[in-house]
């Protein structure tokens, strides 16, 4: 699993930082290195566009995982570069962005959209299967998300737009519910999916999510 | 009960049609429309915000058809609203005694004209269906009870030619269990792929309106069969919309669906049929006289 992410536009990277005059460009180790957003590489080039930009780069960092804390150490380790600079530019995913607002007591700014949380699949593919619902319905649907994979999280089977096990959405999705009955009928399992699915708490997990793990779900629900 | 349920409930040939609210405020195409319609139909659906796109609301349409007399079916999708919107919107419904509701997914808002919009999908047409049970029961979603139960004539949909079938097949079942008493089919043209589920759909308890789609011409038909999912129109009636001489395509049109009607209607192979004309709805009472249906 990783948190696919996806470089901005470069005017909107520009337009973002329009009142900056130097910028320090921080990527991201682990996922946004994996995606190609992010890593030693697309840092360098991001550095000379900002230059052709007209900016000044007052020096860059790819930490390992840039959204653990090691970017406060990192912070630390690059003082100068860091104190000269008016902005942060990130090249990781949001959380890498939210970590480097809070620990490097300084202006951020995304240079990438976090897109989901994806499985890597052949090739470099990347797709969506779970949106962390905290209510887990894959018992029913044999081990297939309805609620990420569906485009309308349906869960009683497919709508009227399924057409040869794609989409209606296009842009090469495949039918969650065509993919779902394929894998109950080879399972002999059909029957779960004639069950009707009562409507899902969207609150399942209150938003946002928190949760202090040195509680058992039975005391946390005492207290 | 209201008149459209009278209509399920009788041995007659039920006749549905369809109109289109309008993008804005200007009412009197529709109720052109209505006018035209009312007296030779069970009932009018009303569609919401079809195909994605932003119109005039299906609720204000369907209580146009009541003041004028006419039978609405409130097309309701559940894209738009979440099971709050829903039930209020049921209540308002019947209060103002629009009684009649079609159960839809809806389409996905990015086919539309918003394709920004936040897709709800809190519920889903099959839960839609066991909602309106619910609130006729007495109590909300959340199982408090209501102040004045409100009842329906509820319905859903099935695409007798989805590929694949069978996943379409379990959700037709769950929406007959979840208490749907009418089924309108998406467009159907192949009268002999028809019948073989008519003789899967006979064994349940629910009346079949076969989905009757005006083809305009010979383009539309092949831009459904390309683009369209769940509609097959066979090669025979595309080369008969060629045929008709320059400018009556939609005449030829008109004559395949008044034909389609009266052998569904001849040969008892559906309870009744659900007219769709898209943009087209003046022509409905001819296409109703030449199948030999008579008024009301
Ligand atoms: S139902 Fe889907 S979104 Fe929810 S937890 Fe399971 S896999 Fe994730
Ligand atoms: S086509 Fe399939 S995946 Fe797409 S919205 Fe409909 S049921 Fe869901």
């Amino acid at each position: 699993m990783k948190t696919i992410t996806q470089q901005k536009p470069l005017e909107e990277i520009l337009e973002s930082i329009a009142r900056d005059t130097s910028v320090f460009i921080v990527g991201c180790g682990t996922c946004a290195t994996l995606c190609r957003t992010g890593g030693v590489e697309e840092v360098a080039v991001m550095a000379e566009k900002l230059r052709d930009a007209g900016k000044i780069v007052t020096g860059t960092a790819v930490p390992p995982t840039g959204c653990d804390e090691v970017t406060g150490e990192m912070g630390r380790a690059l003082r100068d570069p860091l104190a000269g600079a008016d902005v942060v530019l990130v090249m990781s995913c949001a959380f890498g962005v939210q970590t480097a607002a809070s620990q490097l007591k300084k202006p951020v700014a995304p240079a990438l959209d976090t897109l989901f949380m994806g499985k890597e699949g052949p090739a470099g593919r990347y797709s969506e299967i779970c949106m962390q619902c905290g209510q887990c319905v894959l018992s029913a649907t044999g081990g297939i998300c309805p609620v990420t994979v569906c485009h309308k999280g349906l869960l009683n089977g497919p709508c009227g737009g399924t057409n040869e096990g794609m989409c209606e959405v296009g842009s090469g999705r495949e039918c969650a519910w065509t993919l779902i009955y394929g894998r109950l009928q080879a399972q002999g399992r059909l029957d779960a999916m004639r069950k009707y699915q009562a409507p899902k708490s969207y609150n399942a997990t209150l938003r946002p999510g928190m949760i202090d793990l040195t509680h058992s779900r039975e005391e946390a629900a005492k207290q | 009960m209201s008149r459209f349920k009278e209509a399920l409930d009788s041995d007659k040939f039920v006749v549905t049609c369809e109109i289109g609210p309008p993008k804005g405020v200007n009412l009197d195409k529709m109720r052109h429309h209505v006018e035209l319609v009312k007296d030779h139909v069970d009932g009018i659906n009303v569609t919401d915000n079809q195909s994605s796109v932003l119109r005039y609301p299906s609720l204000g349409g369907a209580l146009i058809v009541k003041e004028m007399g006419g039978e609405p079916i409130l097309q309701m999708t559940c894209r738009d609203r979440n099971r709050i919107a829903l039930q209020a919107d049921l209540f308002f419904a019947y209060s103002r005694g629009v009684t009649n509701v079609l159960c839809l997914t809806g389409d996905a808002v990015v086919v539309g004209d918003h394709k920004d919009a936040k897709g709800v999908f809190d519920l889903d047409s099959v839960q839609l269906l066991d909602t309106i049970h619910t609130i006729s029961e007495g109590t909300d979603l959340a199982g408090n009870p209501l102040d004045g139960t409100p009842r329906f004539c509820k319905g859903a949909i099935v695409t007798p030619e989805a590929r694949p079938l069978e996943p379409q097949l379990i959700k037709f079942e769950k929406k007959i269990e979840a208490g749907a008493e009418f089924i309108q089919t998406q467009a159907i043209y192949d009268l002999d792929n028809f019948r073989n589920f008519m003789d899967y759909a006979r064994q349940f308890n629910v009346k079949i309106l076969a989905g009757i789609v005006l083809l305009t011409s010979a383009g539309m038909a092949k831009f459904m069969n390309a683009r369209v999912p769940g509609i097959f129109v066979p090669q025979s009636l595309i080369e008969e919309l060629e045929g008709a001489p320059k400018g009556k395509a939609l005449e030829t049109g008109i004559r395949i669906a008044a034909r389609m009607i009266r052998s569904i209607k001849e040969e008892k192979i559906a309870d009744g049929v659900h007219v769709m004309a898209i943009g087209k709805e003046e022509v409905v009472p001819r296409i109703l006289d030449l199948a030999g249906i008579n008024s009301g």
